[in-house]
Protein backbone atom coordinates (compact mmCIF):
# COMPACT_ATOMS: atom_id res chain seq x y z
CA UNK A 1 0.00 0.00 0.00
CA UNK A 2 2.90 2.30 0.72
CA UNK A 3 4.41 1.77 -2.71
CA UNK A 4 0.97 2.35 -4.21
CA UNK A 5 0.66 5.75 -2.57
CA UNK A 6 4.22 6.45 -3.66
CA UNK A 7 3.29 5.52 -7.21
CA UNK A 8 0.49 8.04 -7.18
CA UNK A 9 2.77 10.72 -5.82
CA UNK A 10 5.31 9.85 -8.51
CA UNK A 11 2.94 9.88 -11.40
CA UNK A 12 1.74 13.27 -10.26
CA UNK A 13 5.25 14.32 -9.26
CA UNK A 14 6.44 13.41 -12.73
CA UNK A 15 4.06 15.98 -14.11
CA UNK A 16 4.79 18.71 -11.63
CA UNK A 17 8.46 17.86 -11.13
CA UNK A 18 8.99 17.66 -14.87
CA UNK A 19 7.81 21.23 -15.17
CA UNK A 20 9.67 22.49 -12.12
CA UNK A 21 12.73 20.86 -13.61
CA UNK A 22 15.34 21.41 -10.95
CA UNK A 23 14.61 18.79 -8.31
CA UNK A 24 12.85 15.58 -7.53
CA UNK A 25 12.77 12.34 -9.40
CA UNK A 26 13.66 13.39 -12.92
CA UNK A 27 16.40 15.97 -12.86
CA UNK A 28 19.97 16.01 -14.12
CA UNK A 29 20.63 18.67 -11.49
CA UNK A 30 19.58 16.36 -8.65
CA UNK A 31 21.96 13.44 -9.32
CA UNK A 32 21.57 10.07 -7.55
CA UNK A 33 24.56 8.34 -9.09
CA UNK A 34 28.24 9.02 -9.81
CA UNK A 35 27.80 9.53 -13.56
CA UNK A 36 25.01 12.07 -13.19
CA UNK A 37 26.95 13.76 -10.37
CA UNK A 38 30.03 14.17 -12.59
CA UNK A 39 27.89 15.47 -15.44
CA UNK A 40 26.09 17.89 -13.09
CA UNK A 41 29.38 19.19 -11.64
CA UNK A 42 30.78 19.73 -15.12
CA UNK A 43 27.57 21.47 -16.18
CA UNK A 44 27.86 23.90 -13.27
CA UNK A 45 31.46 24.70 -14.29
CA UNK A 46 30.23 25.36 -17.82
CA UNK A 47 27.36 27.56 -16.60
CA UNK A 48 29.68 29.55 -14.34
CA UNK A 49 32.37 29.90 -17.01
CA UNK A 50 29.81 30.96 -19.62
CA UNK A 51 28.39 33.52 -17.18
CA UNK A 52 31.85 35.00 -16.48
CA UNK A 53 32.68 35.21 -20.20
CA UNK A 54 29.28 36.73 -21.02
CA UNK A 55 29.57 39.36 -18.30
CA UNK A 56 33.18 40.13 -19.28
CA UNK A 57 32.24 40.57 -22.94
CA UNK A 58 29.30 42.81 -22.09
CA UNK A 59 31.50 44.88 -19.75
CA UNK A 60 34.07 45.39 -22.51
CA UNK A 61 31.31 46.34 -24.96
CA UNK A 62 29.87 48.83 -22.47
CA UNK A 63 33.32 50.25 -21.84
CA UNK A 64 33.87 50.75 -25.56
CA UNK A 65 30.50 52.42 -26.09
CA UNK A 66 30.51 54.62 -22.97
CA UNK A 67 34.16 55.66 -22.99
CA UNK A 68 35.15 55.76 -26.67
CA UNK A 69 38.10 58.10 -25.99
CA UNK A 70 39.79 55.57 -23.70
CA UNK A 71 39.58 52.72 -26.21
CA UNK A 72 40.24 54.68 -29.38
CA UNK A 73 43.95 54.04 -29.16
CA UNK A 74 43.67 50.24 -28.97
CA UNK A 75 44.27 48.65 -32.39
CA UNK A 76 41.30 46.40 -33.40
CA UNK A 77 43.65 43.65 -34.52
CA UNK A 78 44.73 43.15 -30.91
CA UNK A 79 41.11 42.50 -29.84
CA UNK A 80 40.53 40.13 -32.71
CA UNK A 81 43.77 38.25 -32.09
CA UNK A 82 43.46 37.84 -28.30
CA UNK A 83 39.72 38.01 -27.78
CA UNK A 84 38.59 36.35 -30.99
CA UNK A 85 41.23 33.68 -31.58
CA UNK A 86 43.57 33.00 -28.66
CA UNK A 87 41.01 33.11 -25.84
CA UNK A 88 38.26 31.02 -27.53
CA UNK A 89 40.89 28.68 -28.95
CA UNK A 90 42.44 27.95 -25.56
CA UNK A 91 39.02 27.74 -23.85
CA UNK A 92 37.60 25.32 -26.41
CA UNK A 93 40.74 23.20 -26.32
CA UNK A 94 40.53 22.92 -22.53
CA UNK A 95 36.81 22.11 -22.76
CA UNK A 96 37.39 19.45 -25.41
CA UNK A 97 39.91 17.70 -23.18
CA UNK A 98 37.66 18.13 -20.12
CA UNK A 99 34.64 16.76 -22.00
CA UNK A 100 36.63 13.70 -23.07
CA UNK A 101 37.73 13.21 -19.46
CA UNK A 102 34.15 13.51 -18.19
CA UNK A 103 33.06 11.08 -20.89
CA UNK A 104 35.64 8.59 -19.65
CA UNK A 105 34.75 9.16 -16.02
CA UNK A 106 31.08 8.34 -16.60
CA UNK A 107 31.79 5.28 -18.72
CA UNK A 108 31.68 2.35 -16.32
CA UNK A 109 32.51 -0.36 -18.88
CA UNK A 110 35.85 -0.92 -17.21
CA UNK A 111 34.34 -1.02 -13.71
CA UNK A 112 35.99 -3.88 -11.78
CA UNK A 113 32.69 -5.21 -10.48
CA UNK A 114 30.71 -7.61 -12.69
CA UNK A 115 27.66 -5.66 -13.89
CA UNK A 116 24.04 -6.73 -13.68
CA UNK A 117 22.91 -7.07 -17.28
CA UNK A 118 19.55 -5.69 -18.35
CA UNK A 119 18.02 -5.24 -21.79
CA UNK A 120 15.56 -2.41 -22.35
CA UNK A 121 13.49 -2.66 -25.52
CA UNK A 122 11.61 0.41 -26.75
CA UNK A 123 8.09 0.06 -28.10
CA UNK A 124 5.55 2.67 -29.14
CA UNK A 125 4.94 3.76 -26.30
CA UNK A 126 6.32 1.63 -23.49
CA UNK A 127 9.49 -0.08 -22.31
CA UNK A 128 10.14 -3.78 -22.05
CA UNK A 129 12.70 -4.62 -19.37
CA UNK A 130 14.51 -7.96 -19.51
CA UNK A 131 16.98 -9.40 -16.99
CA UNK A 132 18.56 -12.07 -19.23
CA UNK A 133 21.13 -13.75 -16.98
CA UNK A 134 19.67 -14.19 -13.54
CA UNK A 135 20.47 -17.41 -11.68
CA UNK A 136 16.77 -18.37 -11.71
CA UNK A 137 16.36 -17.78 -15.46
CA UNK A 138 15.45 -14.67 -17.46
CA UNK A 139 12.87 -12.25 -16.15
CA UNK A 140 10.68 -9.98 -18.27
CA UNK A 141 8.81 -6.99 -16.92
CA UNK A 142 7.78 -3.58 -18.21
CA UNK A 143 8.04 0.14 -17.59
CA UNK A 144 9.98 -0.35 -14.41
CA UNK A 145 13.71 -0.96 -14.04
CA UNK A 146 14.68 -2.11 -10.56
CA UNK A 147 18.39 -2.09 -9.82
CA UNK A 148 20.61 -2.77 -6.80
CA UNK A 149 22.29 0.25 -5.24
CA UNK A 150 26.05 0.49 -5.81
CA UNK A 151 26.38 -2.21 -8.45
CA UNK A 152 26.99 -1.29 -12.08
CA UNK A 153 24.01 -2.10 -14.28
CA UNK A 154 24.80 -2.55 -17.96
CA UNK A 155 21.69 -1.56 -19.85
CA UNK A 156 21.58 -2.76 -23.45
CA UNK A 157 19.02 -0.74 -25.34
CA UNK A 158 17.30 -1.53 -28.59
CA UNK A 159 13.89 -1.01 -30.19
CA UNK A 160 11.11 -2.97 -31.90
CA UNK A 161 9.88 -0.05 -33.95
CA UNK A 162 11.17 3.51 -34.28
CA UNK A 163 14.10 5.31 -32.67
CA UNK A 164 13.62 6.07 -28.98
CA UNK A 165 16.06 7.36 -26.41
CA UNK A 166 16.60 6.02 -22.89
CA UNK A 167 17.15 8.82 -20.41
CA UNK A 168 17.16 8.68 -16.64
CA UNK A 169 18.48 12.18 -15.91
CA UNK A 170 19.25 11.53 -12.24
CA UNK A 171 21.57 8.62 -13.17
CA UNK A 172 23.20 9.29 -16.54
CA UNK A 173 23.00 10.89 -19.96
CA UNK A 174 20.88 9.70 -22.87
CA UNK A 175 21.37 6.60 -24.98
CA UNK A 176 19.49 6.17 -28.24
CA UNK A 177 17.52 3.03 -29.08
CA UNK A 178 18.26 2.35 -32.74
CA UNK A 179 16.49 -0.35 -34.78
CA UNK A 180 18.83 -3.27 -35.39
CA UNK A 181 21.48 -2.02 -32.98
CA UNK A 182 22.35 -2.83 -29.40
CA UNK A 183 23.63 0.28 -27.61
CA UNK A 184 24.96 0.06 -24.08
CA UNK A 185 25.01 2.40 -21.13
CA UNK A 186 26.13 1.45 -17.64
CA UNK A 187 24.28 2.99 -14.71
CA UNK A 188 25.21 3.10 -11.05
CA UNK A 189 22.77 4.36 -8.41
CA UNK A 190 24.43 5.58 -5.24
CA UNK A 191 21.38 5.53 -2.96
CA UNK A 192 17.95 3.91 -2.77
CA UNK A 193 15.57 6.05 -4.79
CA UNK A 194 12.60 6.01 -7.10
CA UNK A 195 13.47 7.93 -10.24
CA UNK A 196 11.62 8.74 -13.40
CA UNK A 197 13.05 8.25 -16.85
CA UNK A 198 11.60 9.39 -20.11
CA UNK A 199 11.85 8.68 -23.81
CA UNK A 200 14.06 11.48 -25.08
CA UNK A 201 13.66 11.07 -28.83
CA UNK A 202 10.32 12.01 -30.35
CA UNK A 203 8.74 8.70 -31.34
CA UNK A 204 5.08 9.40 -32.09
CA UNK A 205 1.93 10.82 -30.60
CA UNK A 206 2.37 9.36 -27.10
CA UNK A 207 6.09 10.10 -26.84
CA UNK A 208 5.45 12.36 -23.86
CA UNK A 209 3.77 9.51 -21.95
CA UNK A 210 6.55 7.01 -22.56
CA UNK A 211 7.94 7.08 -19.06
CA UNK A 212 9.89 4.54 -17.07
CA UNK A 213 10.47 4.30 -13.35
CA UNK A 214 13.89 3.31 -12.07
CA UNK A 215 13.78 1.91 -8.55
CA UNK A 216 17.18 1.62 -6.86
CA UNK A 217 16.98 -0.86 -3.99
CA UNK A 218 19.34 -2.14 -1.32
CA UNK A 219 20.93 -5.32 -2.73
CA UNK A 220 19.07 -7.64 -0.31
CA UNK A 221 15.77 -5.97 -1.14
CA UNK A 222 16.60 -6.24 -4.83
CA UNK A 223 17.22 -9.99 -4.52
CA UNK A 224 13.87 -10.36 -2.73
CA UNK A 225 12.13 -8.45 -5.50
CA UNK A 226 13.75 -10.64 -8.18
CA UNK A 227 12.62 -13.79 -6.34
CA UNK A 228 9.05 -12.51 -6.10
CA UNK A 229 9.01 -11.50 -9.75
CA UNK A 230 10.38 -14.84 -10.89
CA UNK A 231 7.67 -16.73 -9.03
CA UNK A 232 4.69 -17.81 -11.11
CA UNK A 233 1.57 -16.20 -9.62
CA UNK A 234 -0.71 -18.55 -7.68
CA UNK A 235 -4.14 -19.06 -9.28
CA UNK A 236 -6.81 -17.09 -7.41
CA UNK A 237 -8.55 -18.62 -4.41
CA UNK A 238 -11.55 -20.54 -5.86
CA UNK A 239 -13.73 -19.01 -3.13
CA UNK A 240 -13.13 -15.53 -4.57
CA UNK A 241 -15.53 -15.73 -7.48
CA UNK A 242 -14.69 -12.27 -8.77
CA UNK A 243 -10.98 -13.06 -9.08
CA UNK A 244 -11.69 -16.40 -10.76
CA UNK A 245 -13.99 -14.62 -13.16
CA UNK A 246 -11.31 -12.02 -13.86
CA UNK A 247 -8.77 -14.71 -14.67
CA UNK A 248 -11.18 -16.46 -17.04
CA UNK A 249 -12.11 -13.14 -18.62
CA UNK A 250 -8.44 -12.37 -19.29
CA UNK A 251 -8.17 -15.55 -21.34
CA UNK A 252 -11.58 -15.43 -23.01
CA UNK A 253 -11.41 -11.77 -24.01
CA UNK A 254 -8.19 -12.53 -25.85
CA UNK A 255 -5.87 -10.48 -23.65
CA UNK A 256 -3.37 -13.34 -23.83
CA UNK A 257 -2.94 -12.75 -27.54
CA UNK A 258 -0.86 -9.67 -26.77
CA UNK A 259 0.15 -10.12 -23.13
CA UNK A 260 2.05 -12.70 -21.15
CA UNK A 261 0.97 -13.84 -17.69
CA UNK A 262 3.36 -16.65 -16.86
CA UNK A 263 1.61 -19.89 -15.98
CA UNK A 264 -1.80 -18.71 -17.21
CA UNK A 265 -3.33 -21.16 -19.68
CA UNK A 266 -6.59 -23.05 -19.83
CA UNK A 267 -8.18 -25.09 -22.59
CA UNK A 268 -7.43 -23.44 -25.93
CA UNK A 269 -6.31 -20.19 -24.27
CA UNK A 270 -2.87 -19.15 -23.09
CA UNK A 271 -1.45 -15.79 -22.07
CA UNK A 272 1.65 -15.85 -24.23
CA UNK A 273 1.33 -12.83 -26.55
CA UNK A 274 4.42 -10.80 -27.30
CA UNK A 275 2.92 -7.53 -28.55
CA UNK A 276 2.19 -5.78 -25.25
CA UNK A 277 3.84 -5.58 -21.83
CA UNK A 278 4.30 -8.74 -19.75
CA UNK A 279 1.61 -8.58 -17.04
CA UNK A 280 2.78 -11.45 -14.82
CA UNK A 281 3.17 -9.16 -11.81
CA UNK A 282 1.45 -6.03 -13.08
CA UNK A 283 -0.15 -5.43 -9.66
CA UNK A 284 3.29 -4.84 -8.14
CA UNK A 285 4.20 -1.97 -10.45
CA UNK A 286 4.18 1.69 -9.55
CA UNK A 287 2.20 2.83 -12.56
CA UNK A 288 0.30 1.56 -15.56
CA UNK A 289 0.46 2.65 -19.17
CA UNK A 290 4.16 3.62 -18.89
CA UNK A 291 3.57 6.27 -16.26
CA UNK A 292 0.22 7.65 -17.42
CA UNK A 293 -1.80 6.46 -14.38
CA UNK A 294 -0.95 5.26 -10.90
CA UNK A 295 -1.61 1.57 -10.33
CA UNK A 296 -4.84 0.30 -8.73
CA UNK A 297 -8.16 -1.36 -9.49
CA UNK A 298 -9.75 1.92 -10.60
CA UNK A 299 -6.99 2.96 -12.98
CA UNK A 300 -6.73 -0.59 -14.37
CA UNK A 301 -10.45 -0.70 -15.15
CA UNK A 302 -10.23 2.76 -16.68
CA UNK A 303 -7.24 1.70 -18.75
CA UNK A 304 -8.85 -1.52 -20.06
CA UNK A 305 -12.12 0.16 -21.03
CA UNK A 306 -10.72 3.52 -22.08
CA UNK A 307 -7.12 3.18 -23.25
CA UNK A 308 -7.80 5.38 -26.21
CA UNK A 309 -9.21 8.16 -23.98
CA UNK A 310 -6.21 7.98 -21.69
CA UNK A 311 -3.40 7.39 -24.19
CA UNK A 312 -4.75 7.68 -27.70
CA UNK A 313 -2.47 6.05 -30.20
CA UNK A 314 -1.37 3.32 -27.79
CA UNK A 315 -1.43 -0.01 -29.59
CA UNK A 316 -4.23 -1.41 -27.38
CA UNK A 317 -7.91 -0.90 -28.25
CA UNK A 318 -10.42 0.28 -25.63
CA UNK A 319 -12.29 -2.76 -24.31
CA UNK A 320 -15.53 -1.02 -23.37
CA UNK A 321 -17.28 -3.98 -25.00
CA UNK A 322 -16.78 -6.00 -21.80
CA UNK A 323 -19.82 -6.01 -19.52
CA UNK A 324 -19.49 -4.26 -16.19
CA UNK A 325 -19.02 -7.35 -14.06
CA UNK A 326 -16.32 -8.68 -16.36
CA UNK A 327 -14.48 -5.37 -16.44
CA UNK A 328 -14.37 -4.97 -12.67
CA UNK A 329 -13.40 -8.63 -12.22
CA UNK A 330 -10.59 -8.27 -14.75
CA UNK A 331 -9.28 -5.12 -13.09
CA UNK A 332 -9.31 -6.79 -9.68
CA UNK A 333 -7.59 -9.90 -11.04
CA UNK A 334 -4.78 -7.85 -12.61
CA UNK A 335 -4.37 -5.81 -9.44
CA UNK A 336 -4.04 -9.06 -7.48
CA UNK A 337 -0.96 -10.06 -9.51
CA UNK A 338 1.57 -8.70 -7.05
CA UNK B 1 -49.19 63.37 -1.52
CA UNK B 2 -50.31 61.58 1.64
CA UNK B 3 -50.32 58.36 -0.28
CA UNK B 4 -46.71 58.90 -1.33
CA UNK B 5 -44.96 56.78 1.30
CA UNK B 6 -47.52 53.99 0.87
CA UNK B 7 -47.03 53.95 -2.86
CA UNK B 8 -43.28 53.90 -2.45
CA UNK B 9 -43.55 51.03 0.02
CA UNK B 10 -45.89 49.11 -2.29
CA UNK B 11 -43.58 49.66 -5.25
CA UNK B 12 -40.64 48.54 -3.19
CA UNK B 13 -42.43 45.37 -2.10
CA UNK B 14 -43.49 44.62 -5.66
CA UNK B 15 -40.04 45.35 -6.94
CA UNK B 16 -38.39 43.19 -4.32
CA UNK B 17 -40.69 40.24 -4.89
CA UNK B 18 -40.03 40.64 -8.59
CA UNK B 19 -36.29 40.47 -7.92
CA UNK B 20 -36.70 37.37 -5.79
CA UNK B 21 -38.83 35.70 -8.45
CA UNK B 22 -36.33 36.62 -11.13
CA UNK B 23 -33.45 35.40 -9.01
CA UNK B 24 -35.20 32.08 -8.58
CA UNK B 25 -35.88 31.85 -12.31
CA UNK B 26 -32.39 33.02 -13.25
CA UNK B 27 -30.96 30.07 -11.40
CA UNK B 28 -32.47 27.55 -13.75
CA UNK B 29 -30.19 24.93 -12.27
CA UNK B 30 -31.91 24.91 -8.88
CA UNK B 31 -30.50 22.35 -6.48
CA UNK B 32 -33.07 20.07 -4.92
CA UNK B 33 -32.26 18.63 -1.55
CA UNK B 34 -29.20 18.53 0.62
CA UNK B 35 -25.80 18.95 -0.99
CA UNK B 36 -23.73 19.41 2.17
CA UNK B 37 -21.32 16.52 2.60
CA UNK B 38 -20.37 15.98 6.23
CA UNK B 39 -16.57 15.95 6.54
CA UNK B 40 -16.11 16.75 2.87
CA UNK B 41 -13.88 19.55 1.63
CA UNK B 42 -14.26 20.43 -2.04
CA UNK B 43 -10.65 21.61 -2.37
CA UNK B 44 -9.30 18.32 -1.05
CA UNK B 45 -11.67 16.44 -3.34
CA UNK B 46 -10.34 18.39 -6.27
CA UNK B 47 -6.77 17.51 -5.25
CA UNK B 48 -7.65 13.80 -5.06
CA UNK B 49 -9.26 13.90 -8.50
CA UNK B 50 -6.35 15.83 -9.96
CA UNK B 51 -3.80 13.35 -8.60
CA UNK B 52 -5.97 10.65 -10.19
CA UNK B 53 -4.84 8.20 -7.52
CA UNK B 54 -7.95 6.08 -7.99
CA UNK B 55 -8.22 6.55 -11.74
CA UNK B 56 -11.53 8.49 -11.64
CA UNK B 57 -10.59 10.70 -14.57
CA UNK B 58 -9.72 7.66 -16.65
CA UNK B 59 -13.41 6.84 -16.99
CA UNK B 60 -15.21 10.10 -16.23
CA UNK B 61 -15.05 13.53 -17.77
CA UNK B 62 -14.93 15.80 -14.72
CA UNK B 63 -15.19 19.57 -15.18
CA UNK B 64 -12.28 21.44 -13.63
CA UNK B 65 -9.99 18.42 -13.47
CA UNK B 66 -7.06 18.33 -15.92
CA UNK B 67 -6.78 15.09 -17.90
CA UNK B 68 -10.17 13.84 -16.71
CA UNK B 69 -11.61 13.25 -20.17
CA UNK B 70 -12.77 9.63 -19.88
CA UNK B 71 -15.72 8.39 -21.88
CA UNK B 72 -16.02 4.97 -20.22
CA UNK B 73 -18.48 6.18 -17.57
CA UNK B 74 -20.89 9.12 -17.53
CA UNK B 75 -19.57 12.68 -17.51
CA UNK B 76 -19.96 14.30 -14.10
CA UNK B 77 -21.17 17.75 -15.18
CA UNK B 78 -23.87 19.19 -12.95
CA UNK B 79 -23.58 16.54 -10.23
CA UNK B 80 -25.19 19.01 -7.80
CA UNK B 81 -28.36 18.86 -9.92
CA UNK B 82 -28.66 15.18 -10.78
CA UNK B 83 -31.71 13.34 -9.55
CA UNK B 84 -30.12 9.93 -9.21
CA UNK B 85 -26.70 8.43 -8.63
CA UNK B 86 -25.81 5.36 -10.69
CA UNK B 87 -29.35 5.32 -12.02
CA UNK B 88 -30.75 3.94 -8.77
CA UNK B 89 -29.87 5.94 -5.66
CA UNK B 90 -31.50 9.31 -4.92
CA UNK B 91 -28.72 11.89 -5.19
CA UNK B 92 -27.93 12.87 -1.63
CA UNK B 93 -24.59 13.14 0.16
CA UNK B 94 -24.88 9.80 1.94
CA UNK B 95 -25.70 7.90 -1.24
CA UNK B 96 -23.08 9.66 -3.33
CA UNK B 97 -20.34 8.90 -0.81
CA UNK B 98 -21.53 5.28 -0.54
CA UNK B 99 -21.48 4.92 -4.30
CA UNK B 100 -18.02 6.43 -4.74
CA UNK B 101 -16.47 4.37 -1.96
CA UNK B 102 -18.15 1.04 -2.68
CA UNK B 103 -20.10 0.81 -5.94
CA UNK B 104 -19.86 -3.00 -6.06
CA UNK B 105 -21.87 -3.39 -2.84
CA UNK B 106 -24.68 -1.33 -4.37
CA UNK B 107 -24.53 -2.74 -7.88
CA UNK B 108 -22.32 -5.78 -8.46
CA UNK B 109 -23.04 -5.59 -12.18
CA UNK B 110 -21.70 -2.07 -12.51
CA UNK B 111 -18.57 -1.47 -14.53
CA UNK B 112 -17.40 0.82 -11.76
CA UNK B 113 -15.00 -1.08 -9.51
CA UNK B 114 -14.29 -0.63 -5.83
CA UNK B 115 -11.19 1.47 -6.29
CA UNK B 116 -10.00 1.30 -2.70
CA UNK B 117 -10.86 4.96 -2.09
CA UNK B 118 -11.58 5.56 1.61
CA UNK B 119 -14.90 6.92 2.88
CA UNK B 120 -13.13 10.09 4.00
CA UNK B 121 -11.62 10.62 0.55
CA UNK B 122 -14.99 9.83 -1.05
CA UNK B 123 -16.58 12.56 1.09
CA UNK B 124 -14.05 15.10 -0.22
CA UNK B 125 -14.66 13.98 -3.79
CA UNK B 126 -18.44 14.18 -3.28
CA UNK B 127 -18.04 17.71 -1.88
CA UNK B 128 -16.16 18.68 -5.03
CA UNK B 129 -18.74 17.06 -7.31
CA UNK B 130 -21.47 19.06 -5.54
CA UNK B 131 -19.75 22.25 -6.66
CA UNK B 132 -20.50 21.24 -10.27
CA UNK B 133 -23.71 22.93 -11.38
CA UNK B 134 -23.15 23.61 -15.07
CA UNK B 135 -24.68 21.36 -17.67
CA UNK B 136 -23.43 21.95 -21.22
CA UNK B 137 -26.38 23.24 -23.23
Amino acid sequence: MRTRALGAVLVKGGLVGGLAGCGGTQSALDPRGPAAATIADFSWILFAGAAVIFIGTMALAAYGVLLPDRTKGVPPIRFILWGGLVFPGVTLLVLTVATAMVGNAVDFRTHPEEPLRVTVVGNMFWWEVVYPDLPGGPLVTANELRIPVGRPVEVTVTTRDVIHSFWVPALHGKMDLIPGRMNRITLIASEPAILRGQCAEFCGEQHAWMALFVVALDPAEFDGWIARQQAVPEPPDPADEQLVRGRTAFLEAGCGTCHVIRGLAEGPYAAVGQLGPDLTHVGSRLSIGAGVLPNGVGPLAAWIAGVQDIKSGARMPSYSTLDGETLTALARYLESLK
Amino acid sequence: MGRGPLRIAATAVLGLSGCVALAACGDGNAVQGNREVAGGEAARGKAILTANTHGCGGCHTIPGIPNAHGTVGPPLHGMALRGYVAGRLPNDPGNLVRWISGPQEIDPRSAMPDTGITTAEAAHVAAYLYTLRDIPK
